[in-house]
This record gives structure tokens, C-alpha cells and sequence, in this order.
């Protein structure tokens, strides 16, 4: 078994309330990670699933120490990101970066590309101007543009392209990790698909590692080796895309694979249409969080937080129902 | 004469005003729309399929905006003649829409109960109790819990799909013949979405009203509508019942289109098949097809000469100069590029 | 290799439905001189900064050079275009040099309250927290101040002359472009980019001055232009005073100061001077309407 190359243990994130009452600590806070732990391999891709509010986003954050985070630890090729200092952050960030979601938002629009795209290497003063910018002619044809690129600003180009842009940014220092924040989720379909495409290539270029957050279930099943679900601010299963898509084991998984709409207006497709709304995220429900909107819920589900239970080799779910040996209740 | 249709629009042209230059958002569609059939308009950004849908409201704000050319004709009659007036009596009550982001759709200073009061009582002659029997009637009907309660609370609330049930709930309030949605689902949740699109075909029983749906995303249009229509850059490409479309597509953007879409047949190991290149600059007017420069099979006459929308199937029209009865396209494997 | 955008659409691009550029230095100028207004008061502002530039060559007579043989004639007399003042200076002259005074004490206050505002605004807006408030406090008390007791104050801590009254209406300038940039940080720090920026392991000084600062100085254009236009209108009234610059500095507000004694029979020694502020703050005012309207996005002309 490989080493992983990231690794996180027992995350949370809480993020405090304000009080009504002036002076008081607010004993509420909002449970956006709620004990995640999770292992990214080496030249693999990692989704991470869920709907709003799961906790996906706020997960890739900690992951780099974006934010910090209320608990846990994460580690990089083995070095504790949680004990460094500024400086020695700064320098294993090199190692793992980003790719967000908004392409209009996340370039500044009054700097040219090529100030952008070699801004991560005047950070880290890394190589003199020319040799900069000789990077970022490089890095710019292997994203599809083109040198002459290099002058212009964000708001010439179309969403596709800033996407591209945004990606060469982050391949400026040769990390070892780019995570992507719904970085498809803003482009049109036909333009999504070209961006899948080249992060495919690079990946195989480059020898990259991706944690690849997202909420679209197809493309996270075409992208991913091994994908994350979560649910209000946990994970509720683990597995390869073929057992996350083939063999799902948790009711929220599985509802959430009947949602995709139907490919084919032949087709009708059985549904678990869930009830309700997610819970507050600041009063989560007791035991499973899921259980007041799973249609197979227990007594049990209702006192008791399920563990991890282990499926297969690669395959995890955090649900009673599969000690119970009886899961498959697909209506 | 039960074969008149509900909607028939003919040749519709919409253009904005930007300094000198003329945007041609929507460059002459037409198409027909009957009673209780649901209509998908399928394109990208810069397809024009928004701006269809907020002028068939007559809502294209004017100045900068305007309906150039074309009929939109509602029951038998062009409501690009009416009034004003005759207009805002059609609108949430005959014609009615919902947007895409429920977030900014409500006004946050009102109570639900309060906006949805007021689209009852601009149109009916209800007293104040009927008409909050006929709201609460209302928020059942769309899936609210707690209807009574939930009248006096404000959107904010609400989750955003509440939030979108509440706009469903404001829009058939008056019995609509045509509902129109734009993008309904495409800020929500997947299942939040699947509850919608149940909602809207359990609701289509009960209220008899056809549906055009504004959207993205194929799947959306192969859950609830019959037929569908494709746009490109403001022109009708191809459109037809949604089996013809899917099994047998015909215009070379609408192959593009489906490839893109990643399906459970998509294999990993393989790239996705794309179609190169950006939709076009809507301020020029193009000669020719207006997919010409991203379409591999172009040749020079698509250059050169807008391709007409031709009927080559049954109900299935395309607008492309080498799909006609006599000739067709090999559809290519690979990429298409 | 990769699907590529072809250059041909690239091309396409540039004039795509972005609508968000105000970057292009000609397109900007083309919309201020749409406005007519605008265009006059950029011609008024053109014509100021000429005469106080070439006062010594459109000047008649020297501004200090008194014939108290020749006091108070009457506008186009004896070859002086606009009179004489009560001491036999020539008007005209007068009216030239002041408009140096003018624009010296209008430009540099304006540019001492908004260097020092602004990096009060940035500190306080990026760093929020204890920080913010003690400073936001400090601007609130400053701005509460009423102008004159405060240059009355100021003037009478530091005394007279030119270079205190830049401070004075420098120093009352702060507060606001304390608060406008404030205002601006605080939303621009919230864009993603900043988050990228940050992601990317820069330090705050770079954020602050390569990202926040270059994005949040737009609205200062428009209020900086404004503000010129009341350090006139300050500098005249503290002249008026008495306070501001010391005769024979010949200010526009001094020149008012003057004449008002004069005002039943010779009411061209104030009027004149009293027009020069009127037209110039008129003209600023406009220019920085017009300059607000270009450089707004929205507006499609």
C-alpha cells in the first residue's frame, strides 16, 4: 500500500456565533466539519461530494490551512501542517494548491495574466523576471492558450479560458497537489468538457494528485478513482467510483444517485425522493445525522451515531443498516 | 377547433442596443407550443433561450432591448399588439414565469403570505379571507408543511428550495395556461431538483398548463418535457419530440452537446468529446450558419448561407444544409475537432 | 495535446458581452466628452490650470505692484482689463496669480487627506478588529468637527500662511477618504481573487497594496475630483477670515475679503473674485459628475 501524500485525521471546523446577548461567548456555532479524516494517494483523483452545506469546501480549505481548523491534524507527505510555522507553511504550500470556482472572481481584474500567473513564483521568490515570464509562456501553452495571452487582461477572456488561466496559475510551482474546488461547476457544458479534458491530460503530464470537489455526480464519477460522500459536515461513505455508483451502501448516497435526472426520456428512474430540508447545521439532529429524513431509519439511528463500518477493502459507510446485514431496500 | 395551439411563435427577433452596436440575442425563432405539452428550449450562455422566455412575457426591458421582429400569438391572438394594459392582465394570470435564483426572486421585506396575497388579488376578485384560503390551498398544494404558519414568515426563512416551491405557488396561483421557467432548478441541490421537477409534473395533473422549460441541462428536459428545442447564438438549430432528439439527433451542435454531457456510459480512460472554440460574437451579423466556425463538417456554403429549418423527420426539423431528406452527415467518431 | 480555443474565436472574444471594462484610457475619455457638461467643466478645469501655469506671460501687471494713485477704477480702465483694488493693484493680475493659490492649496490638501486617509482606510478596512474601531473613532471625532473650528484651531496652533492652510483643509480631508477607501476594502477583501492571493502564500503587505489598494482607488477618483472643489471653496472662506494666506499673497478668498468693503460702489473688486471661485468649483463639480458617469460600468451610452 502506498503512502498517502495527504492525510487528514479527525477534522473539525466549528465556526462560533455571534450572541445576542453583548459580552456573552455564544455556546452556538455552526458545524461545518464535523470529524472528517480521509487519505489521498499519490497520482490518484479524490471526489468529494454533497450538497450545499455538506462541508465540502470548508474541508479543502483545511486541507492547505486555509483555515484553521477547530480540531485535527493534517499531514503532508508526512510533515504535520498543523505544528509549522508561517514560514514553513508557506513553503509546503508550494506542494499543494488550488483551483477555485468562480473563474470571473477569482482573477484580479486589474492585473494581465501574466502578473497573475506568475505571481505564486514572485511569492516565493523563485527565478528572476525573465525566466518568469519564459514560465508563464510555458505554463500558458500547456493550458491551451497562447503567449500573446500574456498581456491581456481577465476581462477578455470568456470563462472557459480564465478557468484555464486560473489552472496554469496553480501549476506555476509544480505542486504536487491541486485541489479543485468546483472548478467546473461555473462553465458551460460544452466548455466544462474541455476543461475536464485538459485536467485529465495534465494529470498524466505532470504526475498531479487532485481532490476533486464537487456536486455534480457525473462528472465526479467520470474524474474520480475514489470519492468522499458527505453530509452535513461528515462522511457518510467512502469507496472507488464503481462502489460509490455501483454499490452504494448509505440511504444518502442513494438518494442522492436516484436524483440525477434521467439520461434518456425513455428511461424512468426509480427515485428515493427525500422529505424535508438538510438539518441545521448548528443544531445537528441526535445520532445519525441523516435519520430524520432516511427512509429505512431505525430506532437505533435516532440515539446512536453510526460508526464506519468497513464494505470491502476500499469500500466504507457510516450507516447501522449495513450491520444489520439488510441493505438493500431499494424500493 | 381543438387542433389550434396554446402558443405560436413566428420568427421572433430580439435585439439590444450596446453604444452603436446591435446584440442580436435572439435572431428569428419559431416554433409551436399546444395545450398541456411541455416544451424544453436547450442552449449555452449567449444562446438566446433567457431572452425567449422574457419576451414571450413581454418583459424585455426597452430601452436597451427590444422585439424586432416576429409574432408571439397566445390563444389565437399577437400579444405583441396588446396594451399595456391588456398585457399586465395576462401576465400571473394566463402567462406566468419562474426565475432562476429564488434567493433574489422574493422580496425579502415581505412576508411570503403577503407576495403570494398579491399576485391573488392582482388578478382575481377574491375577498381578503378567500383569497388567504385560496394562498394557504396554494403552499399546500406546492409541499409546504405548515401552510398557515408559514404564510406570515419571510423568505429568508425558507431554503432555497422552499424558497422555489413559494415562486411555483405565486405562478400557478391564478391557473396559468403557460407556465414559463427559467433555469428553476439550476441553483438548487440535485435533490432538491428532483423534488422540483416531481412538484412541477404532479402540479401539471392538477392545473392544466403547458410548460416551457429554460434550461442547460438535457437530463432536466428529458424528465419533463415532450418536445425540445435547441439553441445556438440566437438561432433554432434543430427541435422535435424528445425521443427523436435523443436517439437520433441531427445538427452537428446538438452531437457536440450530447457529447459533452457525461453520462453513466462515459468510460474514465477515454476524453470527453468536445466541441472546440466559443459561441460567436452576437453583435456581428453572420452571413452564414452561425455554428460555421466550430462545426467540422463546415464547408462554404455554411459560410455563406444561413441553413433553413427543415422538417426531415416527423416533427423534427434542423437547421443545417447537409442534414436535409436528401443528404445526410456521418456522424463522426471521435473528437470533434 | 489539448482541445484548444482557436485564435480565431480568441479575436471574437475582445468584443465579447464582458461588459465590465473601464480600462480602455480612450473609450473613458470618448464617454466623459459625451456628456457635454462634463466637457465644459473639463474645459473650465483646462483653462484654470493654463492660467495659474502661465500667469507671469497672461498677466498685465505685476500682482503686488500697489499706485495708490490709481485705486479703485472701474473695469476697463486705464489699461487694467478689470479694475483696480483699493490699494491700485491691478484686478485682473490679481485674479491670475490667485488662481495659482487656488490650485495649490486645492491639489496638495486634497492629496495630503487622501495619501493619509487612504492608508488609514486600508489598515482599518483589511485588518478590522480593535484596530478599525480605535481608528474609525478617531475619523468619526475628526469628521464631527466643524471645518472652521477646526482650521480656526489648526491656524491658531500653527499660525498663518499657505503651507498651514493646506495642512488645516488637508488634515479635515482625512476622514473621508478614511471612510471611502474602508468601504471599498472591506468588499474587495471578501472577492475570491483575494482568496486565491492568499492561498497562494503572499503576505499581507503584498495583498494589501498589489490586490486591495489597485481595486478599491476607483471611487476615489470621483470623490478626490469633488474634494478639490471644496479645498477651493475652504481655502477661500479661511482667506476670507483672515486666516489663510497673508497679503499680499493675492488668494481668491483675500481678494473677497477685500472688496466686500467695497461692495455699494465698487462691486467689481468682489464680484470678480467671488465669479472666479463660483466658475472654477462649478467646473470641477462638473467634471467629476461627468468623470463618475464614464467610469461607471452600468451606463451604456
Amino acid at each position: 500500500m502506498k503512502e498517502p501524500i495527504l492525510q487528514a485525521k479527525g477534522l473539525k471546523k466549528f465556526f462560533p456565533l455571534d450572541s445576542p446577548i453583548p459580552f456573552k461567548k455564544s455556546s452556538d456555532s455552526v458545524r461545518a466539519v464535523d470529524d472528517v479524516s480521509f487519505e489521498l494517494y499519490p497520482g490518484e483523483t479524490l471526489g468529494v461530494v454533497g450538497e450545499s452545506g455538506c462541508g465540502k469546501s470548508t474541508v479543502a480549505r483545511l486541507a492547505t490551512r486555509l483555515i484553521q481548523p477547530t480540531e485535527g491534524t493534517v499531514y503532508l507527505e508526512g510533515q504535520n501542517l498543523m505544528t509549522m510555522n508561517e514560514e514553513q507553511l508557506r513553503v509546503a504550500r508550494r506542494d499543494i494548491q488550488m483551483v477555485f470556482q468562480n473563474p470571473y472572481a477569482s482573477l484580479d481584474p486589474r492585473k494581465t495574466i501574466e502578473q497573475l500567473i506568475s505571481e505564486p513564483l514572485v511569492i516565493h521568490k523563485i527565478g528572476d523576471k525573465r525566466s518568469r515570464r519564459k514560465r508563464v509562456h510555458e505554463l500558458l501553452e500547456v493550458v491551451g492558450l497562447q503567449s500573446h495571452h500574456a498581456n491581456r487582461h481577465p476581462h477578455e477572456f470568456s470563462g472557459g479560458q480564465r478557468q484555464r488561466i486560473n489552472i496554469a496559475r496553480a501549476l506555476a510551482l509544480n505542486p504536487k497537489v491541486v485541489i479543485c474546488d468546483e472548478s467546473v461547476s461555473a462553465l458551460d457544458v460544452s466548455v466544462q468538457a474541455q476543461v475536464i479534458n485538459l485536467l485529465k491530460e495534465l494529470q498524466k503530464e505532470f504526475q498531479l494528485t487532485y481532490m476533486f470537489i464537487s456536486h455534480d455526480l457525473n462528472v465526479v464519477r467520470y474524474m474520480c478513482d475514489r470519492i468522499l460522500v458527505m453530509y452535513l459536515g461528515e462522511v457518510v461513505e467512502v469507496g472507488t467510483y464503481k462502489d460509490i455508483y455501483e454499490r452504494p451502501e448509505h440511504p444518502y448516497t442513494k438518494a442522492l444517485l436516484s436524483a440525477i435526472p434521467r439520461e434518456n426520456p425513455e428511461e424512468e428512474k426509480e427515485r428515493i425522493i427525500l422529505t424535508g430540508n438538510v438539518p441545521s447545521p448548528i443544531h445537528p439532529p441526535s445520532g445519525c445525522y441523516f435519520h430524520e429524513r432516511c427512509p429505512f431509519a431505525m430506532d437505533i439511528c435516532k440515539t446512536k451515531a453510526p460508526e464506519m463500518v468497513t464494505v470491502s477493502d476500499s469500500h466504507e459507510a457510516a450507516c447501522h443498516l449495513i450491520n444489520k446485514g439488510d441493505s438493500e431496500h431499494v424500493i | 377547433m381543438g387542433d389550434e395551439h396554446l402558443l405560436e411563435v413566428n420568427n421572433l427577433k430580439v435585439h439590444f442596443r450596446s453604444g452603436k452596436k446591435t446584440v442580436r440575442a435572439v435572431d428569428g425563432i419559431s416554433f409551436k407550443l399546444g395545450k398541456k405539452e411541455n416544451l424544453g428550449i436547450v442552449g449555452e450562455s449567449g444562446s438566446g433561450k433567457s431572452v425567449t422566455a422574457t419576451a414571450l412575457m413581454r418583459l424585455i426591458p426597452s430601452p436597451p432591448g427590444k422585439i424586432a421582429d416576429g409574432e408571439i400569438i397566445f390563444e389565437g391572438e399577437n400579444i405583441l399588439k396588446y396594451s399595456n394594459r391588456k398585457m399586465r392582465d395576462i401576465r400571473g394570470n394566463e402567462i406566468s414565469m419562474i426565475f432562476q435564483d429564488p434567493t433574489t426572486s422574493l422580496n425579502p421585506v415581505y412576508t411570503v403570505g403577503n407576495q403570494l396575497l398579491e399576485a391573488i388579488q392582482t388578478h382575481q376578485q377574491l375577498s381578503k379571507k378567500d383569497a388567504q384560503e385560496k394562498a394557504v390551498e396554494m403552499l399546500e398544494l406546492v409541499g409546504i408543511p405548515e401552510a398557515r404558519r408559514r404564510l406570515k414568515m419571510y423568505p429568508h426563512e425558507f431554503s432555497g428550495g422552499m424558497r422555489q416551491r413559494v415562486m411555483i405557488a405565486i405562478a400557478l396561483s391564478c391557473n396559468p395556461k403557460l407556465l414559463i421557467a427559467d433555469e428553476p432548478t439550476t441553483a438548487l441541490d440535485v435533490t432538491v431538483q428532483a423534488q422540483i421537477l416531481e412538484l412541477m409534473k404532479k402540479l401539471q395533473d392538477e392545473i392544466d398548463t403547458s410548460i416551457i422549460m429554460i434550461t442547460h441541462d438535457l437530463g432536466v428536459v428529458w424528465e419533463l418535457c415532450d418536445n425540445v428545442l435547441v439553441m445556438y447564438a440566437g438561432h433554432m438549430v434543430e427541435s422535435g419530440p424528445v425521443q427523436s432528439l435523443h436517439s437520433n439527433p441531427l445538427h452537428p451542435y446538438t452531437w457536440g452537446l450530447l457529447d459533452s454531457q457525461i453520462t453513466s456510459e462515459t468510460e474514465s480512460d477515454e476524453l470527453l468529446r468536445t466541441v472546440p472554440g466559443a459561441p460567436p460574437n452576437l453583435m456581428t451579423e453572420l452571413p452564414g450558419c452561425p455554428f460555421a466556425d466550430r462545426c467540422v463538417y463546415a464547408q462554404d456554403i455554411c459560410r455563406e448561407k444561413k441553413p433553413e429549418m427543415l422538417e426531415v423527420e416527423e416533427n423534427h426539423f434542423v437547421a443545417c444544409h447537409f442534414q436535409t431528406e436528401d443528404s445526410r452527415l456521418e456522424r463522426r467518431g471521435g473528437d470533434h475537432s | 495535446m489539448t482541445t484548444m480555443d482557436t485564435t480565431e474565436s480568441m479575436n471574437n472574444k475582445n468584443n465579447n458581452n464582458n461588459e465590465d471594462d473601464m480600462e480602455k484610457a480612450p473609450n473613458l475619455f470618448m464617454r466623459l466628452l459625451r456628456n457635454r457638461l462634463a466637457a465644459i467643466g473639463l474645459f473650465v478645469v483646462a483653462l484654470m490650470v493654463i492660467t495659474a501655469i502661465f500667469a507671469p506671460w497672461i498677466a498685465t501687471h505685476p500682482p503686488y505692484e500697489m499706485d495708490v494713485t490709481k485705486t479703485l477704477l472701474g473695469i476697463g480702465s486705464e489699461g487694467h482689463l478689470l479694475g483696480t483694488d483699493n490699494y491700485g493693484r491691478d484686478i485682473y493680475s490679481r485674479l491670475i496669480y490667485g488662481s495659482r493659490v487656488s490650485l495649490i492649496v486645492g491639489v496638495s490638501a486634497v492629496l495630503f487627506g487622501a495619501i493619509i486617509g487612504t492608508i488609514l482606510g486600508l489598515v482599518s478596512g483589511y485588518f478590522g478588529g480593535t484596530l478599525d474601531s480605535v481608528i474609525m473613532r478617531f475619523m468619526d471625532g475628526l469628521f464631527a468637527f466643524p471645518f472652521i473650528l477646526l482650521a480656526i484651531t489648526l491656524m491658531t496652533v500653527l499660525g498663518q500662511g499657505l503651507f498651514n492652510v493646506i495642512l488645516a483643509v488637508g488634515i479635515a480631508n482625512i476622514p473621508g477618504f478614511a471612510r471611502v477607501i474602508r468601504g471599498q476594502v472591506l468588499s474587495v477583501k471578501e472577492e475570491e481573487f483575494i482568496e486565491v492571493t492568499r492561498s497562494l502564500g503572499a503576505r499581507h503587505g503584498r495583498i494589501i497594496f498589489q490586490h486591495i489598494l489597485p481595486n478599491s482607488i476607483a471611487p476615489l477618483i470621483v470623490y478626490g475630483t469633488m474634494s478639490v472643489a471644496g479645498a477651493i471653496i475652504s481655502e477661500a472662506a479661511l482667506s476670507f477670515l483672515g486666516l489663510g494666506v497673508q497679503p499680499p499673497t493675492a488668494s481668491w478668498g483675500s481678494m473677497l475679503k477685500e472688496g466686500k468693503d467695497f461692495l455699494v460702489l465698487n462691486p467689481h473688486v468682489a464680484t470678480v473674485s467671488g465669479l472666479a471661485i463660483l466658475i472654477s468649483v462649478l467646473g470641477i463639480n462638473l467634471l467629476g459628475d461627468g468623470l463618475r458617469d464614464a467610469l461607471d460600468p452600468k451606463m451604456k451610452l
